[in-house]
């Protein structure tokens, strides 16, 4: 797949908004996996106007390939300003692939507490599940030949782009 | 047996020779030099051409480990080192186990090494009792034995009334006391120069006055009692300019270093390098240059291996808890042939110091060629080089800081007494 | 001569020996994973799976139940399993080896030796005989370095002071004999600290220890003058025998924190001490629970650090033979 086959990121943002606003209530947190997801969360919690401050995971300690690839260099602190306790919690990321980066987050949600539910949005599934994970919000669905990655970029202004990556 | 080593590059210090000549060995001695006895027909010839034939190494400290610590080393193992070094005439420091201070002691040692029938050994015997410091020994039947000096080792000498009475009386018989200059006090538990490195490593230090203060105690104590005394494996800077003032000042003192401090410095020990953990302790970069300076200038008399075989036991723990000493018997040539390489230093004045100049501070008649001397000879290949690997020495000692390096010199042939003792 | 083990060729810490030689990138790092770390150990579960099923062995030659406890509670934060080993030296000197143990530990698949040992460089030793994959961490060895603890103080610094590179810090005490202040003279050279000073009498300071890149006073009220960050010294009470200094006393009134000494720093100058503290003898206890003291945090922080040393080492073994 080429860059000009991939859809307009920006689309993508409106219409998961559209779906979001549908099953928004007033305890509902939102929680981005670093980076692209943090970055789409943060956007999504502006728009949506989420009066629970907005939380980020960094998912680094609960990685499963640590042991084939070490810690990456650039570890920056989950923040969850909320208490994860009893609360509706939307996990946002930028790509949904083997979910393996959703296991590790999810793990991570739980030792902070236990929320009342979890609910997964993403902008874009292009398949590959290595786990049972599903998002239950999705803006696009690309299938994506094993191997090449699709990665989301913001410029200056905050503008979403989607790019294809290649090994 | 007679033996003819034809067309060498003879280099005898000694009697100022350094040209292609012949050497004709009989009945153990050197029955001519350049022109062929009248009837010699010989058993052996070799050829040594391209090869240097020189007087056998005579060399001032080499531990060989008996008796008491035979595992680190046997009179045997190191006996073989020795001649595949080239060394046919050695010293041995008294600090055996026990210490060489009886004559008992020194008759078994000069047996043993007889009947091996290698290197010459002339045992150095303790200065004290036990090298307790306290008591002398019975020196006059010590040098009977066999003794040919006599000495602390690395043991201290706190005493400076014992230490005194000792030079006094050795002063009597005209026997020659061997110090290596060391104040223990200022030694302490120390194991590394008392510099950059050992404070970067938070090594426990041993300053360069701990050899200054000494070497002025027994340069005045040798004034005074008038005794003949050999300084030690000197290592500092300031301690070879006090070794020259002395010597200009006509006191008939000697000097030795040993190849590790000519060529090493604390740096060497690297990260807690216990190869680099010698006594006395490395020191600077200056110190280094001011030792190979002052063998160069004659301060510095002698070179010698410090040859001590440490057991792998005592070399693979933490720096601080190590054994100091390093091998060097096998290393002796091609470092005093690299000291004279990098310091523009002839062969000859080289081989002098580790031939007739480390002979005569043994006072004995060794290291030269002369027509009549006993047939103590190295032959050896100037442009070989070989590399320092350990396992491959002879020696039980496997320890040295120069492990891996790039070595210019080989010894081809070992003669003692007239026979081949090693040949490769 | 023999290679410094703890970096690979690629430049990856394989082992934590000393701060000397460590590129600030990798300082720099361990501080951001620390700071992550820190996020960590305030929240309800204090505990992250990183290190899951990996065999961590506090070896410990020398008592420190301080020092050992620290690693113990990062080790089990990180999910690894802990264990300790207080070996005293004297039944080392009667029984195997210092290398015949580490090969009988390693036979029970450890994957990480935490090692304080009484002489400096014992860590080099083992680290030099482990096989690749086998990481050592220097817990304190004799008077060489702490790296850890360097690093902790590192982290608070710059958690209170935020850069390194406009600060004045002072170390006072008895550097001669302390890991500690080695460690920290070269975390903070390499860090960009521009003015690093120490304090203390000549007989409590190494050979030449101007070369190590620090400004050297025996008057306290000088050297502490408008410094940013103060850290003092732990002194030995055997430091009294062997002509090293007088007495406690005459040491506490020249060496010795006190507020008036302290207000010649800036004002908000911070006051470090590696602990455990000798009060009345290098620190008041006026100035330890003082509102300048950041004692307490260094300990919190000293935690994270050590998981974020641990959690990095970890994480650069070869890959296995079948990846």
């Amino acid at each position: 797949m080429s860059a000009a086959d991939l859809p307009d990121a920006e689309t993508l943002v409106r219409r998961l908004l559209e779906q979001l606003r549908e099953v928004i209530g007033p305890e509902t947190a939102l929680v981005g996996i670093r980076t692209g997801g943090a970055w789409l969360a943060e956007r999504l919690h502006r728009e949506l106007g989420i009066g629970v401050p907005l939380g980020t995971l960094d998912v680094s300690f609960y990685r499963d390939d640590y042991e084939r690839r070490g810690l990456k260099t650039d570890v920056k602190p989950s923040e969850i300003p909320f208490d994860v306790e009893g609360r509706d919690i939307l996990l946002i990321d930028d790509v949904l692939y083997t979910g393996r980066t959703i296991r590790a987050a999810v793990n991570e949600l739980f030792d902070y507490g236990r929320p009342a539910r979890i609910r997964l949005a993403t902008l874009v599934d292009r398949g590959g599940r290595e786990l049972p994970v599903a998002a239950a919000f999705v803006g696009a669905v690309i299938s994506l030949p094993g191997g090449e990655n699709i990665n989301l970029e913001r410029d200056a202004e905050g503008r979403f782009r989607l790019s294809v990556m290649r090994p | 047996m007679k033996i003819h080593i034809k067309n060498g590059r003879l280099v005898d210090p000694q009697n100022g020779v350094d040209a292609v000549r012949d050497l004709y060995v009989a009945a153990g001695k050197i029955a001519g030099v350049g022109s062929r006895p009248g009837g010699f027909t010989p058993n052996r010839v070799i050829d040594a051409t391209g090869l240097v034939v020189c007087p056998g190494l005579v060399d001032l400290a080499a531990r060989l480990r008996e008796p008491g610590f035979e595992y680190k080393a046997t009179l045997e193992s190191e006996m073989r080192a020795a001649v595949a070094g080239g060394v046919t005439s050695l010293a041995c420091p008294p600090d055996t186990d026990p210490p060489l201070d009886e004559p008992g002691l020194v008759e078994m040692l000069k047996y043993k090494a007889k009947i091996l029938n290698q290197a010459h050994v002339y045992p150095v015997g303790a200065l004290t009792q036990g090298l307790k410091g306290e008591r002398l020994t019975e020196m006059a039947e010590l040098r009977d034995a066999g003794c040919i000096a006599y000495s602390h080792a690395d043991e201290p000498l706190t005493d400076t009334l014992v230490l005194m009475r000792a030079l006094q009386y050795a002063a009597t018989f005209g026997f020659s006391v061997w110090l290596r200059p060391e104040d223990a006090f200022l030694v302490r538990r120390g194991v590394a120069h008392d510099g950059e490195v050992a404070a970067r490593l938070g090594l426990a230090g041993i300053p360069a006055v701990a050899e200054t203060v000494a070497l002025a105690r027994i340069l005045q104590l040798a004034r005074e009692t008038g005794a003949r005394v050999h300084l030690c494996r000197v290592s500092s800077a300031e301690g070879v300019d006090m070794v020259r003032g002395a010597k200009e000042r006509g006191l008939p003192v000697s000097c030795d270093v040993s190849i590790n401090h000519v060529y090493l410095s604390e740096m060497d020990i690297g990260f807690f390098d216990s190869n680099a953990h010698l006594i006395p302790p490395l020191r600077t970069a200056r110190d280094r240059d001011a030792l190979r300076e002052g063998l160069r200038s004659g301060t510095i008399d002698a070179l010698c291996s410090d040859h001590t075989p440490v057991d792998d036991d005592a070399k693979q723990i933490p720096f601080g808890e190590s054994e100091a000493g390093a091998t060097g018997l096998e290393l002796l040539l091609p470092l005093a042939l690299k000291w004279a390489e990098e310091c523009g230093v002839s062969l000859q004045q080289a081989l002098a110091k580790v031939t007739h100049a480390p002979a005569r501070i043994m006072g004995i008649d060794a290291g030269h060629l002369s027509p009549g001397a006993t047939a103590d000879v190295c032959v050896f290949d100037p442009d070989a080089w070989w590399r320092v690997e350990p396992g491959a020495l002879l020696s039980q000692g496997k320890n040295t800081p120069f492990a891996g390096l790039e070595m210019r010199g080989q010894v081809r042939f070992t003669l003692v007494g007239g026979h081949i003792v090693f040949e490769a | 001569m023999q290679a410094n083990p703890q970096l690979d060729k690629e430049g990856k810490l394989q082992h934590l020996l000393s701060i000397e030689g460590l590129p600030a990138p990798v300082l720099t790092q361990i501080l951001d994973t620390a700071a992550s770390f820190v996020g960590v150990t305030e929240r309800e579960v204090k505990k992250v799976p990183l290190l899951r099923g990996k065999a961590i062995f506090n070896l410990f030659f020398e008592p420190s139940t301080r020092t050992r406890t620290t690693f113990e509670i990062a080790a089990k934060r990180l999910s690894a399993d802990v264990v300790n080993l207080n070996i005293s030296t004297s039944s080392q000197t009667k029984g195997e080896s210092l290398l015949d143990t580490i090969d009988n530990l390693s036979a029970m698949h450890a994957d990480m030796f935490i090692v304080r040992h009484a002489e400096s460089g014992a860590p080099y030793l083992i680290a030099r005989h482990l096989r690749p994959g086998i990481h050592v961490i220097n817990a304190g060895d004799g008077r060489h370095a702490h790296p850890t603890q360097a690093l902790l103080d590192m982290y608070t610094i710059r958690h209170y002071k935020k850069e390194f590179r406009d600060l004045r810090v002072a170390i006072v005490g008895d550097l001669l004999h302390s890991r500690v202040a080695r460690s920290q003279v070269h975390a903070l050279s390499i860090l960009g600290v521009p003015e690093i000073r120490v304090v203390a009498p000549k007989t409590l300071l190494p050979a030449q220890v101007e070369r190590l890149g620090v400004h050297v006073f025996h008057d306290m009220a000088e050297g502490l003058r408008d410094v940013d960050v103060v850290l003092m010294l732990r002194l030995q009470n055997e430091r009294m025998q062997g002509a090293l200094l007088p007495s406690a006393q005459e040491y506490f009134k020249y060496y010795g924190l006190t507020p008036d000494k302290l207000a010649r720093a800036r004002p908000d100058a911070i006051v470090m001490h590696p602990g455990p503290m000798n009060r009345g003898v290098e620190i008041d206890s006026a100035v330890a629970d003082g509102p300048q003291s950041v004692i307490l945090p260094q300990v919190t922080f000293g935690i994270a650090v050590r998981m974020a040393v641990m959690s990095i080492l970890a994480g650069s073994s070869p890959p296995a033979a079948n990846d």
